[in-house]
């Protein structure tokens, strides 16, 4: 029943931040709204028992990332939020409308699939699936495939880097 | 009660939220934003599915979407701020460096 309830307050709550992020007009608002978004789907993760994946949410996502775009739009300094006033024009409507069909379409293509459940799994009960333990124990198994991944995020951590600081700077 | 469907569908709405903001947007900055939320909403149908089969790999690609988020971020982020150093605006509408 906690489960239920805590699901639609999630579920609403991160559906109206995200359409405030869109509708909002100065973007420190919807950077506030997006990391409102982020808080409640990483509660949804803890709900799909994947603590340390909502962990790493709040720390990589609400913190790092937005921070990183709090101090662009800093930097930046556009000045009022009008300056970047859209033209009268039907884009939004329009864009707005293929959106609401992307969106039944989406649902539709999704009901025509039947998920059928495994043999012995049981998803409604609680299983320490994404546990430090059961993250790490997987990840550096030599038998799964995760282990050459991790190793070439480094490289693409490294590359990101020095691109970043590459295109950032005024003479390389 | 709570099924996978119910995640599958609340992350369709938060894509197409996504898609919509990445039409309407003028800001670079915003549109960023817009594909961060569609990450976010691929990697919730990847833990809502490993978790409906029982398996924690859908747990692994959202690490390393993660990792490629946070990558492309940084680097988004110096290229617009490379083009305002440019061009002293950053409305797409205005940007057209590749218009010959």
């Amino acid at each position: 029943m906690v489960t239920v309830i805590a699901f639609w307050v999630l579920a609403i709550l991160s559906v109206v931040a995200s359409i405030a992020m869109v509708v909002t007009k100065n973007p420190v608002r919807s950077a506030l709204a997006l990391v409102g978004t982020f808080l409640c789907v990483a509660a949804l993760y803890i709900l799909l028992s994947a603590q340390f994946i909502a962990a790493v949410q709040v720390i990589v996502y609400a913190g790092a990332i937005m921070v990183l775009f709090l101090f662009v739009i800093m930097l930046l300094n556009l000045g009022s939020p009008g300056a970047l006033r859209e033209r009268g024009s039907l884009q939004p409507v329009i864009a707005t409308g293929m959106g609401i069909c992307f969106l039944i379409a989406l649902l539709l293509s999704g009901s025509l699939i039947k998920l059928r459940l495994p043999a012995g799994a049981r998803p409604e009960v609680y299983e320490p699936l994404g546990t430090v333990r059961g993250i790490g124990i997987n990840l550096f198994d030599p038998k799964q495939p995760w282990l050459f991944p991790f190793e070439a995020t480094s490289i693409l951590l490294l590359v990101a880097v020095v691109g970043a600081i590459i295109m950032a700077k005024r003479k390389v | 009660m709570i099924t996978t469907s119910h995640f599958l569908v609340l992350s369709a709405i938060l894509f197409t939220t996504g898609v919509v903001g990445v039409l309407v947007k003028r800001n670079p900055i915003v549109i960023f934003m817009c594909v961060e939320l569609m990450l976010n909403a691929a990697n919730l149908s990847f833990i809502a599915l490993g978790r409906h089969f029982g398996q924690v790999n859908g747990q692994m690609y959202v690490i390393f979407a993660l990792a490629v988020a946070a990558a492309e971020v940084s680097v988004g982020l110096g290229i617009i701020v490379a083009i305002f150093r440019a061009k002293e605006t950053i409305n797409v509408d205005e940007i057209n460096l590749m218009k010959s």
